[in-house]
Protein backbone atom coordinates (compact mmCIF):
# COMPACT_ATOMS: atom_id res chain seq x y z
CA UNK A 1 0.00 0.00 0.00
CA UNK A 2 1.25 3.44 -0.90
CA UNK A 3 0.42 6.83 0.45
CA UNK A 4 1.95 9.34 -1.92
CA UNK A 5 1.63 13.07 -1.31
CA UNK A 6 -0.20 15.36 -3.71
CA UNK A 7 3.09 16.51 -5.19
CA UNK A 8 4.31 12.95 -5.60
CA UNK A 9 1.03 11.97 -7.25
CA UNK A 10 1.38 14.78 -9.78
CA UNK A 11 4.84 13.46 -10.63
CA UNK A 12 3.51 9.92 -10.86
CA UNK A 13 0.85 11.06 -13.32
CA UNK A 14 3.52 12.65 -15.45
CA UNK A 15 5.63 9.48 -15.33
CA UNK A 16 2.59 7.42 -16.26
CA UNK A 17 2.12 9.60 -19.35
CA UNK A 18 5.77 9.31 -20.29
CA UNK A 19 5.60 5.54 -19.95
CA UNK A 20 2.47 5.49 -22.10
CA UNK A 21 4.33 7.38 -24.83
CA UNK A 22 7.40 5.19 -24.51
CA UNK A 23 5.58 1.86 -24.42
CA UNK A 24 3.66 2.62 -27.60
CA UNK A 25 6.56 4.38 -29.29
CA UNK A 26 6.59 6.10 -32.68
CA UNK A 27 5.01 4.52 -35.73
CA UNK A 28 2.60 2.32 -33.81
CA UNK A 29 -1.03 2.84 -32.94
CA UNK A 30 -1.95 3.44 -29.31
CA UNK A 31 -4.96 4.70 -27.38
CA UNK A 32 -3.19 7.82 -26.13
CA UNK A 33 -6.25 10.04 -25.80
CA UNK A 34 -8.40 8.12 -23.35
CA UNK A 35 -5.36 6.87 -21.45
CA UNK A 36 -3.77 10.25 -20.81
CA UNK A 37 -7.10 11.66 -19.65
CA UNK A 38 -6.90 9.15 -16.79
CA UNK A 39 -3.31 9.61 -15.61
CA UNK A 40 -4.11 11.56 -12.42
CA UNK A 41 -7.09 9.39 -11.53
CA UNK A 42 -5.17 6.14 -11.96
CA UNK A 43 -2.22 7.64 -10.13
CA UNK A 44 -4.33 8.56 -7.09
CA UNK A 45 -6.01 5.15 -7.06
CA UNK A 46 -2.85 3.05 -7.22
CA UNK A 47 -0.43 5.27 -5.33
CA UNK A 48 -2.64 6.51 -2.55
CA UNK A 49 -6.23 5.38 -2.33
CA UNK A 50 -6.41 1.67 -3.01
CA UNK A 51 -5.46 -0.99 -0.51
CA UNK A 52 -3.33 -3.41 -2.47
CA UNK A 53 -0.07 -5.30 -2.41
CA UNK A 54 1.59 -5.61 -5.83
CA UNK A 55 3.61 -8.56 -4.54
CA UNK A 56 0.34 -10.36 -3.73
CA UNK A 57 -2.00 -9.39 -6.59
CA UNK A 58 -4.68 -11.93 -5.55
CA UNK A 59 -4.86 -10.78 -1.91
CA UNK A 60 -8.54 -11.28 -1.26
CA UNK A 61 -9.16 -8.07 0.65
CA UNK A 62 -7.58 -5.82 -1.99
CA UNK A 63 -9.50 -2.93 -3.50
CA UNK A 64 -10.24 -3.62 -7.15
CA UNK A 65 -9.94 -1.37 -10.19
CA UNK A 66 -11.81 -2.42 -13.31
CA UNK A 67 -11.20 -0.45 -16.47
CA UNK A 68 -14.53 -0.76 -18.22
CA UNK A 69 -13.13 1.40 -21.00
CA UNK A 70 -10.59 -1.32 -21.68
CA UNK A 71 -8.98 0.55 -24.57
CA UNK A 72 -7.28 2.69 -21.93
CA UNK A 73 -5.24 -0.37 -20.90
CA UNK A 74 -1.88 1.38 -21.32
CA UNK A 75 -2.56 3.83 -18.50
CA UNK A 76 -3.24 0.90 -16.19
CA UNK A 77 -0.21 -1.03 -17.47
CA UNK A 78 2.05 1.94 -16.75
CA UNK A 79 0.68 2.27 -13.22
CA UNK A 80 0.85 -1.47 -12.53
CA UNK A 81 4.46 -1.63 -13.65
CA UNK A 82 5.38 1.45 -11.61
CA UNK A 83 3.73 -0.17 -8.57
CA UNK A 84 5.76 -3.32 -9.10
CA UNK A 85 3.13 -5.79 -10.33
CA UNK A 86 5.59 -6.74 -13.07
CA UNK A 87 8.97 -5.46 -14.27
CA UNK A 88 9.02 -2.15 -16.13
CA UNK A 89 10.69 -3.96 -19.03
CA UNK A 90 7.41 -5.72 -19.77
CA UNK A 91 6.03 -2.37 -20.93
CA UNK A 92 8.31 -2.48 -23.95
CA UNK A 93 6.68 -5.75 -25.04
CA UNK A 94 3.25 -4.15 -25.32
CA UNK A 95 1.05 -5.94 -27.88
CA UNK A 96 3.93 -8.12 -29.08
CA UNK A 97 3.13 -11.78 -29.80
CA UNK A 98 3.18 -13.68 -26.52
CA UNK A 99 3.30 -10.52 -24.39
CA UNK A 100 1.59 -10.33 -21.01
CA UNK A 101 0.37 -6.90 -22.08
CA UNK A 102 -2.46 -7.34 -24.58
CA UNK A 103 -4.17 -4.59 -26.53
CA UNK A 104 -7.00 -4.78 -24.02
CA UNK A 105 -6.90 -5.92 -20.38
CA UNK A 106 -6.55 -9.69 -19.90
CA UNK A 107 -6.81 -10.96 -16.33
CA UNK A 108 -5.25 -14.29 -17.29
CA UNK A 109 -2.11 -12.70 -18.66
CA UNK A 110 -1.41 -9.59 -16.60
CA UNK A 111 -0.92 -9.47 -12.81
CA UNK A 112 -3.16 -6.77 -11.34
CA UNK A 113 -5.78 -6.91 -14.07
CA UNK A 114 -9.08 -7.96 -12.51
CA UNK A 115 -11.32 -8.72 -15.50
CA UNK A 116 -11.38 -8.95 -19.26
CA UNK A 117 -12.72 -5.72 -20.63
CA UNK A 118 -12.58 -3.96 -23.95
CA UNK A 119 -15.95 -4.78 -25.40
CA UNK A 120 -17.51 -1.58 -24.10
CA UNK A 121 -20.32 -1.42 -21.60
CA UNK A 122 -19.50 -4.59 -19.69
CA UNK A 123 -17.01 -3.58 -17.02
CA UNK A 124 -19.52 -1.72 -14.88
CA UNK A 125 -21.73 -4.83 -14.73
CA UNK A 126 -18.72 -6.97 -13.84
CA UNK A 127 -17.84 -4.46 -11.12
CA UNK A 128 -21.40 -4.68 -9.77
CA UNK A 129 -21.02 -8.47 -9.56
CA UNK A 130 -17.73 -8.16 -7.68
CA UNK A 131 -19.27 -5.60 -5.31
CA UNK A 132 -22.26 -7.91 -4.72
CA UNK A 133 -19.85 -10.81 -4.08
CA UNK A 134 -17.95 -8.70 -1.56
CA UNK A 135 -21.17 -8.00 0.30
CA UNK A 136 -22.08 -11.72 0.37
CA UNK A 137 -18.65 -12.42 1.82
CA UNK A 138 -18.88 -9.61 4.38
CA UNK A 139 -15.74 -8.03 2.90
CA UNK A 140 -15.16 -4.29 3.06
CA UNK A 141 -12.99 -3.79 -0.01
CA UNK A 142 -13.96 -1.21 -2.62
CA UNK A 143 -14.61 -1.79 -6.27
CA UNK A 144 -13.55 1.10 -8.52
CA UNK A 145 -14.75 1.11 -12.08
CA UNK A 146 -13.62 3.57 -14.74
CA UNK A 147 -16.20 4.16 -17.44
CA UNK A 148 -15.70 6.23 -20.58
CA UNK A 149 -18.17 8.96 -21.39
CA UNK A 150 -18.50 7.65 -24.94
CA UNK A 151 -19.03 4.21 -23.46
CA UNK A 152 -22.27 5.32 -21.84
CA UNK A 153 -23.93 5.04 -25.24
CA UNK A 154 -23.91 1.31 -24.53
CA UNK A 155 -27.29 0.32 -23.11
CA UNK A 156 -25.70 -2.17 -20.73
CA UNK A 157 -24.17 0.71 -18.74
CA UNK A 158 -27.70 1.73 -17.75
CA UNK A 159 -28.68 -1.85 -16.94
CA UNK A 160 -25.70 -1.89 -14.58
CA UNK A 161 -26.63 1.53 -13.23
CA UNK A 162 -30.06 0.17 -12.24
CA UNK A 163 -28.61 -3.05 -10.81
CA UNK A 164 -26.06 -1.15 -8.68
CA UNK A 165 -28.62 1.10 -7.04
CA UNK A 166 -31.19 -1.70 -6.69
CA UNK A 167 -28.65 -3.84 -4.83
CA UNK A 168 -27.43 -0.80 -2.84
CA UNK A 169 -23.83 -1.36 -3.84
CA UNK A 170 -22.23 1.37 -1.74
CA UNK A 171 -18.91 -0.46 -2.06
CA UNK A 172 -18.89 0.40 -5.76
CA UNK A 173 -17.39 3.67 -6.99
CA UNK A 174 -17.70 4.54 -10.65
CA UNK A 175 -15.45 7.12 -12.25
CA UNK A 176 -16.75 8.61 -15.47
CA UNK A 177 -13.92 9.85 -17.67
CA UNK A 178 -15.62 12.79 -19.36
CA UNK A 179 -13.11 13.73 -22.02
CA UNK A 180 -15.97 14.59 -24.40
CA UNK A 181 -14.46 12.92 -27.45
CA UNK A 182 -15.03 9.42 -28.81
CA UNK A 183 -13.19 7.56 -31.59
CA UNK A 184 -14.49 9.59 -34.50
CA UNK A 185 -15.27 12.95 -32.93
CA UNK A 186 -17.13 14.88 -30.24
CA UNK A 187 -19.60 12.80 -28.24
CA UNK A 188 -22.17 15.59 -28.30
CA UNK A 189 -22.30 15.30 -32.09
CA UNK A 190 -23.08 11.60 -31.87
CA UNK A 191 -25.30 10.58 -28.97
CA UNK A 192 -25.32 13.54 -26.62
CA UNK A 193 -24.95 11.94 -23.21
CA UNK A 194 -25.86 15.14 -21.37
CA UNK A 195 -27.13 15.93 -18.85
CA UNK A 196 -24.71 13.46 -17.29
CA UNK A 197 -25.12 14.36 -13.64
CA UNK A 198 -28.91 14.27 -13.76
CA UNK A 199 -28.87 10.88 -15.48
CA UNK A 200 -26.79 9.21 -12.77
CA UNK A 201 -28.81 10.91 -10.04
CA UNK A 202 -31.99 9.64 -11.66
CA UNK A 203 -30.57 6.12 -11.67
CA UNK A 204 -30.14 6.31 -7.91
CA UNK A 205 -26.43 7.05 -7.61
CA UNK A 206 -24.61 9.50 -5.38
CA UNK A 207 -22.88 11.88 -7.78
CA UNK A 208 -19.73 13.94 -7.31
CA UNK A 209 -18.39 16.22 -10.04
CA UNK A 210 -14.69 17.07 -10.23
CA UNK A 211 -11.83 18.22 -12.42
CA UNK A 212 -10.30 14.87 -13.27
CA UNK A 213 -6.79 16.31 -13.51
CA UNK A 214 -6.87 17.96 -10.07
CA UNK A 215 -5.23 15.48 -7.73
CA UNK A 216 -6.66 17.08 -4.59
CA UNK A 217 -10.19 16.98 -6.00
CA UNK A 218 -9.75 13.32 -6.95
CA UNK A 219 -8.57 12.42 -3.46
CA UNK A 220 -11.39 14.33 -1.84
CA UNK A 221 -14.03 12.74 -4.10
CA UNK A 222 -12.76 9.22 -3.42
CA UNK A 223 -12.73 9.93 0.32
CA UNK A 224 -16.26 11.32 0.13
CA UNK A 225 -17.38 8.14 -1.68
CA UNK A 226 -16.20 6.10 1.31
CA UNK A 227 -18.83 7.80 3.46
CA UNK A 228 -21.78 7.17 1.14
CA UNK A 229 -24.06 4.40 2.34
CA UNK A 230 -26.94 2.58 0.67
CA UNK A 231 -26.10 3.63 -2.88
CA UNK A 232 -23.24 3.53 -5.36
CA UNK A 233 -21.20 6.64 -6.14
CA UNK A 234 -20.39 8.03 -9.57
CA UNK A 235 -17.52 10.51 -9.76
CA UNK A 236 -17.97 12.56 -12.90
CA UNK A 237 -14.43 13.54 -13.82
CA UNK A 238 -14.09 16.30 -16.39
CA UNK A 239 -10.90 15.59 -18.27
CA UNK A 240 -8.96 16.50 -21.38
CA UNK A 241 -8.50 13.79 -23.95
CA UNK A 242 -4.79 13.28 -24.62
CA UNK A 243 -3.88 15.49 -21.64
CA UNK A 244 -0.16 16.20 -21.36
CA UNK A 245 0.75 15.32 -24.94
CA UNK A 246 0.52 18.72 -26.65
CA UNK A 247 -0.54 17.54 -30.12
CA UNK A 248 -2.91 14.87 -28.75
CA UNK A 249 -5.00 17.11 -26.50
CA UNK A 250 -8.68 17.52 -27.32
CA UNK A 251 -8.54 15.65 -30.59
CA UNK A 252 -10.09 12.43 -31.83
CA UNK A 253 -7.00 11.85 -33.97
CA UNK A 254 -5.17 10.38 -30.99
CA UNK A 255 -8.06 8.32 -29.64
CA UNK A 256 -6.11 5.51 -31.25
CA UNK A 257 -3.34 7.33 -33.06
CA UNK A 258 0.16 6.89 -34.42
CA UNK A 259 2.95 9.29 -33.47
CA UNK A 260 5.59 10.28 -35.96
CA UNK A 261 9.19 10.22 -34.76
CA UNK A 262 9.05 14.02 -34.33
CA UNK A 263 5.81 13.83 -32.37
CA UNK A 264 7.31 11.10 -30.19
CA UNK A 265 10.23 13.35 -29.33
CA UNK A 266 7.95 16.31 -28.70
CA UNK A 267 5.82 14.18 -26.36
CA UNK A 268 8.83 12.84 -24.46
CA UNK A 269 10.25 16.35 -24.04
CA UNK A 270 6.92 17.66 -22.75
CA UNK A 271 6.66 14.86 -20.19
CA UNK A 272 10.22 14.67 -18.93
CA UNK A 273 11.15 16.38 -15.69
CA UNK B 1 -40.26 -45.98 -16.25
CA UNK B 2 -40.89 -42.69 -14.62
CA UNK B 3 -41.29 -39.25 -16.02
CA UNK B 4 -39.38 -36.14 -14.94
CA UNK B 5 -39.23 -32.54 -15.93
CA UNK B 6 -35.68 -31.27 -16.50
CA UNK B 7 -36.52 -27.78 -15.28
CA UNK B 8 -37.92 -29.02 -11.99
CA UNK B 9 -35.06 -31.48 -11.46
CA UNK B 10 -32.63 -28.66 -12.22
CA UNK B 11 -34.29 -26.31 -9.72
CA UNK B 12 -34.40 -28.96 -7.02
CA UNK B 13 -30.79 -29.98 -7.58
CA UNK B 14 -29.74 -26.36 -7.40
CA UNK B 15 -31.38 -26.09 -3.98
CA UNK B 16 -29.52 -29.19 -2.80
CA UNK B 17 -26.26 -27.77 -4.10
CA UNK B 18 -27.06 -24.49 -2.36
CA UNK B 19 -27.34 -26.37 0.94
CA UNK B 20 -24.01 -28.08 0.34
CA UNK B 21 -22.08 -25.08 -0.91
CA UNK B 22 -22.42 -21.45 0.19
CA UNK B 23 -20.66 -20.29 -2.97
CA UNK B 24 -23.53 -21.27 -5.25
CA UNK B 25 -25.32 -18.12 -6.44
CA UNK B 26 -28.21 -17.91 -8.89
CA UNK B 27 -29.16 -15.13 -11.29
CA UNK B 28 -32.43 -14.83 -13.12
CA UNK B 29 -33.93 -12.59 -15.81
CA UNK B 30 -37.54 -12.48 -14.67
CA UNK B 31 -38.37 -16.05 -15.75
CA UNK B 32 -37.74 -17.76 -12.43
CA UNK B 33 -41.12 -19.43 -12.23
CA UNK B 34 -40.47 -21.05 -15.59
CA UNK B 35 -36.76 -21.84 -15.32
CA UNK B 36 -37.48 -23.06 -11.76
CA UNK B 37 -34.69 -20.96 -10.33
CA UNK B 38 -37.52 -19.75 -8.05
CA UNK B 39 -36.95 -22.86 -5.92
CA UNK B 40 -33.50 -21.54 -5.05
CA UNK B 41 -34.92 -18.08 -4.44
CA UNK B 42 -37.36 -19.47 -1.88
CA UNK B 43 -34.62 -21.09 0.16
CA UNK B 44 -31.66 -18.76 -0.38
CA UNK B 45 -33.02 -15.28 -1.13
CA UNK B 46 -29.69 -13.65 -0.18
CA UNK B 47 -27.83 -15.70 -2.81
CA UNK B 48 -30.46 -15.17 -5.49
CA UNK B 49 -30.16 -12.19 -7.82
CA UNK B 50 -33.25 -11.14 -9.72
CA UNK B 51 -31.61 -9.26 -12.57
CA UNK B 52 -34.83 -8.24 -14.26
CA UNK B 53 -35.20 -8.18 -18.03
CA UNK B 54 -31.57 -7.29 -18.72
CA UNK B 55 -29.65 -10.36 -19.84
CA UNK B 56 -26.44 -8.59 -20.85
CA UNK B 57 -25.95 -7.08 -17.41
CA UNK B 58 -26.95 -10.39 -15.81
CA UNK B 59 -24.15 -12.31 -17.51
CA UNK B 60 -21.45 -9.71 -16.80
CA UNK B 61 -22.72 -9.39 -13.20
CA UNK B 62 -22.38 -13.18 -12.90
CA UNK B 63 -18.82 -12.88 -14.22
CA UNK B 64 -18.14 -10.38 -11.41
CA UNK B 65 -19.62 -12.70 -8.79
CA UNK B 66 -17.45 -15.54 -10.08
CA UNK B 67 -14.41 -13.29 -9.66
CA UNK B 68 -15.15 -13.35 -5.93
CA UNK B 69 -15.15 -17.15 -5.88
CA UNK B 70 -18.85 -17.73 -6.44
CA UNK B 71 -20.25 -20.44 -8.71
CA UNK B 72 -22.79 -18.46 -10.68
CA UNK B 73 -25.79 -20.11 -12.35
CA UNK B 74 -27.39 -17.78 -14.89
CA UNK B 75 -30.94 -18.51 -15.97
CA UNK B 76 -33.22 -17.56 -18.81
CA UNK B 77 -34.67 -19.21 -21.90
CA UNK B 78 -32.08 -20.87 -24.15
CA UNK B 79 -32.80 -18.54 -27.04
CA UNK B 80 -32.07 -15.49 -24.87
CA UNK B 81 -29.27 -17.11 -22.85
CA UNK B 82 -27.26 -17.92 -25.96
CA UNK B 83 -28.33 -15.02 -28.14
CA UNK B 84 -28.79 -11.77 -26.27
CA UNK B 85 -25.64 -11.85 -24.11
CA UNK B 86 -23.39 -13.60 -26.64
CA UNK B 87 -20.76 -10.88 -26.40
CA UNK B 88 -20.90 -10.77 -22.60
CA UNK B 89 -20.39 -14.55 -22.49
CA UNK B 90 -17.57 -14.40 -25.02
CA UNK B 91 -15.69 -11.39 -23.65
CA UNK B 92 -16.39 -11.33 -19.96
CA UNK B 93 -16.82 -15.02 -19.17
CA UNK B 94 -15.01 -17.22 -21.69
CA UNK B 95 -11.80 -15.29 -22.39
CA UNK B 96 -11.14 -15.25 -18.65
CA UNK B 97 -12.46 -18.84 -18.31
CA UNK B 98 -14.69 -17.78 -15.43
CA UNK B 99 -16.84 -20.12 -13.38
CA UNK B 100 -20.21 -19.12 -14.82
CA UNK B 101 -22.90 -21.61 -15.80
CA UNK B 102 -25.33 -20.41 -18.44
CA UNK B 103 -28.53 -22.44 -18.22
CA UNK B 104 -30.66 -22.28 -21.35
CA UNK B 105 -34.18 -23.24 -20.34
CA UNK B 106 -37.09 -24.12 -22.65
CA UNK B 107 -34.54 -25.10 -25.27
CA UNK B 108 -35.15 -26.30 -28.81
CA UNK B 109 -38.80 -26.21 -29.83
CA UNK B 110 -40.00 -27.05 -26.33
CA UNK B 111 -41.59 -23.63 -25.81
CA UNK B 112 -43.99 -24.77 -28.52
CA UNK B 113 -46.67 -22.14 -28.14
CA UNK B 114 -44.48 -19.05 -28.14
CA UNK B 115 -43.12 -19.54 -31.65
CA UNK B 116 -39.85 -18.73 -33.40
CA UNK B 117 -38.84 -15.85 -31.10
CA UNK B 118 -38.79 -18.16 -28.07
CA UNK B 119 -37.46 -21.36 -29.63
CA UNK B 120 -33.75 -22.06 -29.92
CA UNK B 121 -32.59 -23.94 -32.98
CA UNK B 122 -29.02 -22.61 -32.95
CA UNK B 123 -28.02 -22.18 -29.28
CA UNK B 124 -25.63 -25.14 -29.31
CA UNK B 125 -23.94 -23.84 -32.46
CA UNK B 126 -23.44 -20.37 -30.97
CA UNK B 127 -22.08 -21.63 -27.68
CA UNK B 128 -19.87 -24.33 -29.22
CA UNK B 129 -18.12 -21.70 -31.29
CA UNK B 130 -16.74 -19.91 -28.23
CA UNK B 131 -13.32 -21.11 -27.02
CA UNK B 132 -13.23 -22.38 -23.41
CA UNK B 133 -16.98 -23.07 -23.39
CA UNK B 134 -18.33 -26.47 -22.37
CA UNK B 135 -21.68 -27.30 -23.99
CA UNK B 136 -24.18 -29.78 -22.60
CA UNK B 137 -27.66 -31.08 -23.53
CA UNK B 138 -29.40 -33.74 -21.48
CA UNK B 139 -31.67 -36.66 -22.35
CA UNK B 140 -33.86 -36.75 -19.24
CA UNK B 141 -34.32 -35.71 -15.62
CA UNK B 142 -32.02 -38.35 -14.19
CA UNK B 143 -29.13 -37.20 -16.32
CA UNK B 144 -30.00 -33.58 -15.53
CA UNK B 145 -29.49 -34.07 -11.81
CA UNK B 146 -26.13 -35.73 -12.35
CA UNK B 147 -25.07 -33.10 -14.87
CA UNK B 148 -26.00 -30.13 -12.66
CA UNK B 149 -23.85 -31.61 -9.92
CA UNK B 150 -21.00 -32.25 -12.36
CA UNK B 151 -20.96 -28.74 -13.80
CA UNK B 152 -21.07 -27.22 -10.32
CA UNK B 153 -17.87 -29.14 -9.52
CA UNK B 154 -16.22 -28.17 -12.80
CA UNK B 155 -14.33 -24.87 -12.63
CA UNK B 156 -15.08 -23.04 -15.88
CA UNK B 157 -17.79 -21.75 -18.17
CA UNK B 158 -20.61 -24.08 -19.16
CA UNK B 159 -23.67 -23.71 -21.35
CA UNK B 160 -26.36 -26.26 -20.51
CA UNK B 161 -29.69 -26.45 -22.32
CA UNK B 162 -32.83 -27.85 -20.70
CA UNK B 163 -36.11 -28.92 -22.25
CA UNK B 164 -39.36 -27.42 -21.04
CA UNK B 165 -41.57 -30.50 -21.09
CA UNK B 166 -41.76 -33.78 -19.19
CA UNK B 167 -39.47 -36.52 -20.45
CA UNK B 168 -39.45 -40.26 -19.82
CA UNK B 169 -36.54 -41.56 -17.76
CA UNK B 170 -33.79 -43.04 -19.89
CA UNK B 171 -30.42 -42.47 -18.25
CA UNK B 172 -29.37 -45.40 -16.04
CA UNK B 173 -29.50 -44.43 -12.36
CA UNK B 174 -26.17 -46.13 -11.74
CA UNK B 175 -24.43 -44.50 -14.74
CA UNK B 176 -21.99 -41.77 -13.79
CA UNK B 177 -22.23 -38.50 -15.71
CA UNK B 178 -18.81 -37.43 -16.90
CA UNK B 179 -18.37 -34.19 -18.84
CA UNK B 180 -17.13 -35.05 -22.33
CA UNK B 181 -18.11 -38.70 -22.17
CA UNK B 182 -20.76 -40.10 -24.53
CA UNK B 183 -22.72 -43.04 -23.12
CA UNK B 184 -23.88 -46.10 -25.08
CA UNK B 185 -27.46 -46.75 -24.00
CA UNK B 186 -28.08 -49.67 -26.34
CA UNK B 187 -25.48 -51.60 -28.26
CA UNK B 188 -25.79 -52.69 -31.88
CA UNK B 189 -23.72 -53.70 -34.87
CA UNK B 190 -25.22 -52.22 -38.08
CA UNK B 191 -25.65 -48.50 -37.50
CA UNK B 192 -24.67 -46.00 -34.87
CA UNK B 193 -27.26 -43.45 -33.82
CA UNK B 194 -25.68 -40.52 -32.00
CA UNK B 195 -28.49 -38.68 -30.26
CA UNK B 196 -28.62 -35.49 -28.22
CA UNK B 197 -31.03 -34.40 -25.49
CA UNK B 198 -34.67 -34.88 -26.30
CA UNK B 199 -33.87 -37.05 -29.34
CA UNK B 200 -32.30 -39.83 -27.27
CA UNK B 201 -35.75 -41.22 -26.38
CA UNK B 202 -36.89 -41.36 -30.03
CA UNK B 203 -33.51 -42.88 -30.97
CA UNK B 204 -34.04 -45.74 -28.53
CA UNK B 205 -37.57 -46.22 -29.83
CA UNK B 206 -36.27 -46.24 -33.41
CA UNK B 207 -33.60 -48.79 -32.47
CA UNK B 208 -36.27 -51.09 -31.02
CA UNK B 209 -38.33 -50.81 -34.22
CA UNK B 210 -35.28 -51.39 -36.43
CA UNK B 211 -34.44 -54.49 -34.41
CA UNK B 212 -37.74 -55.98 -35.63
CA UNK B 213 -36.56 -55.41 -39.20
CA UNK B 214 -33.29 -57.14 -38.47
CA UNK B 215 -31.29 -53.94 -38.21
CA UNK B 216 -29.09 -53.69 -35.15
CA UNK B 217 -28.58 -50.13 -33.96
CA UNK B 218 -26.21 -48.76 -31.35
CA UNK B 219 -27.68 -45.74 -29.57
CA UNK B 220 -25.24 -43.25 -28.07
CA UNK B 221 -26.30 -40.42 -25.79
CA UNK B 222 -24.03 -37.47 -26.59
CA UNK B 223 -24.74 -35.01 -23.81
CA UNK B 224 -21.46 -33.11 -23.99
CA UNK B 225 -21.23 -31.39 -27.36
CA UNK B 226 -17.96 -29.77 -26.35
CA UNK B 227 -15.36 -30.79 -25.37
CA UNK B 228 -15.56 -34.19 -27.00
CA UNK B 229 -12.83 -36.56 -28.06
CA UNK B 230 -12.98 -37.29 -31.80
CA UNK B 231 -11.48 -40.73 -31.15
CA UNK B 232 -14.39 -41.60 -28.91
CA UNK B 233 -16.79 -40.98 -31.79
CA UNK B 234 -14.55 -42.78 -34.28
CA UNK B 235 -14.46 -45.82 -32.00
CA UNK B 236 -18.21 -45.82 -31.48
CA UNK B 237 -18.77 -45.64 -35.26
CA UNK B 238 -16.13 -48.25 -36.11
CA UNK B 239 -17.40 -51.19 -38.17
CA UNK B 240 -20.83 -49.62 -38.66
CA UNK B 241 -22.56 -49.54 -42.05
CA UNK B 242 -23.86 -46.10 -41.33
CA UNK B 243 -24.03 -43.26 -38.83
CA UNK B 244 -27.05 -41.11 -37.94
CA UNK B 245 -27.24 -38.09 -35.70
CA UNK B 246 -30.48 -36.95 -34.07
CA UNK B 247 -30.96 -33.57 -32.43
CA UNK B 248 -33.60 -30.95 -31.71
CA UNK B 249 -31.36 -28.27 -33.22
CA UNK B 250 -30.20 -27.01 -36.58
CA UNK B 251 -27.89 -29.38 -38.43
CA UNK B 252 -25.51 -26.40 -38.52
CA UNK B 253 -23.16 -26.35 -35.55
CA UNK B 254 -24.88 -28.98 -33.46
CA UNK B 255 -24.46 -32.72 -33.08
CA UNK B 256 -24.34 -33.35 -36.85
CA UNK B 257 -21.37 -30.97 -37.04
CA UNK B 258 -19.67 -32.63 -34.08
CA UNK B 259 -19.99 -36.13 -35.47
CA UNK B 260 -19.25 -35.40 -39.13
CA UNK B 261 -16.14 -33.47 -38.14
CA UNK B 262 -14.95 -36.32 -35.93
CA UNK B 263 -15.55 -38.79 -38.76
CA UNK B 264 -13.97 -36.58 -41.44
CA UNK B 265 -11.45 -39.29 -42.34
CA UNK B 266 -13.87 -42.19 -41.89
CA UNK B 267 -15.68 -43.27 -45.06
CA UNK B 268 -19.06 -44.16 -43.56
CA UNK B 269 -22.51 -43.18 -44.88
CA UNK B 270 -24.03 -40.41 -42.77
CA UNK B 271 -27.50 -38.94 -42.31
CA UNK B 272 -28.73 -36.26 -39.93
CA UNK B 273 -32.09 -35.90 -38.24
CA UNK B 274 -32.10 -32.21 -37.38
CA UNK B 275 -33.78 -28.92 -38.10
CA UNK B 276 -33.04 -27.91 -41.66
CA UNK B 277 -31.74 -24.35 -41.17
CA UNK B 278 -35.11 -22.79 -40.45
CA UNK B 279 -36.93 -21.19 -37.53
CA UNK B 280 -39.61 -22.88 -35.46
CA UNK B 281 -43.21 -21.71 -35.21
CA UNK B 282 -46.13 -21.94 -32.82
CA UNK B 283 -47.97 -25.22 -32.36
CA UNK B 284 -50.35 -26.77 -29.86
CA UNK B 285 -47.82 -29.22 -28.46
CA UNK B 286 -44.11 -29.90 -28.46
CA UNK B 287 -44.73 -33.27 -30.08
CA UNK B 288 -46.70 -31.68 -32.89
CA UNK B 289 -43.70 -29.49 -33.72
CA UNK B 290 -41.21 -32.34 -33.42
CA UNK B 291 -43.35 -34.41 -35.80
CA UNK B 292 -43.65 -31.46 -38.19
CA UNK B 293 -39.87 -31.25 -38.40
CA UNK B 294 -39.42 -35.03 -38.59
CA UNK B 295 -37.71 -35.07 -35.22
CA UNK B 296 -39.09 -38.43 -34.09
CA UNK B 297 -38.40 -42.14 -34.21
CA UNK B 298 -40.00 -42.42 -37.65
CA UNK B 299 -37.56 -39.79 -38.93
CA UNK B 300 -34.63 -41.76 -37.58
CA UNK B 301 -35.96 -45.03 -39.02
CA UNK B 302 -36.34 -43.43 -42.45
CA UNK B 303 -32.71 -42.32 -42.39
CA UNK B 304 -31.58 -45.76 -41.25
CA UNK B 305 -33.39 -47.41 -44.14
CA UNK B 306 -31.96 -44.82 -46.51
CA UNK B 307 -28.41 -45.60 -45.42
CA UNK B 308 -28.84 -49.36 -45.44
CA UNK B 309 -30.90 -49.43 -48.63
CA UNK B 310 -33.51 -51.39 -46.73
Amino acid sequence: MMNCSVEELKKKAKSIRLNIVKMVGPGKAGHFGGSCSLAEIVSVLYFRKMRHYPEDPKWEDRDRLILSKGHGAIVQYAALAMCGYFPMDELWNLKKLGSMLQGHPDMKKTPGIEANTGSLGQGLSISCGIAAGAKLDGKDYKVYCIVGDGETAEGQIWEAAMAASFYKLDNLVGILDCNRIQATGPIAERFDINPVKEKWLAFGWHVIEIDGHDVEQIISALDQADKVTGKPTMIIAHTVKGKGIPFAENTAAFHNGIMTREQYETACLALMD
Amino acid sequence: MGVHNQRRVYGETLVELGRENNNIVVLEADLGKSTMSCLFQNEFPERYFEMSIAEANMVSFAAGLSLTGKIAFVNTFAVFASGRPFDQIRQGVCIGRLNVKIIGSSAGLSDFGDGATHQSVEDIAIMRAIPNMTVIALCDGIETEKAVRAIAKYDGPVYMRLSRNDLEDIFPEDQEFVIGKPVVLKDGTDIAIFAMGTMVGPALKAAAELEKEGISARVINVSTLKPIDDNEIINLARGMKGVITAEEHSYIGGLASVVTYALRNTPVPFEAVAINDCFGQSAESHQELLDYFGLNSEGIIRKARLILGA
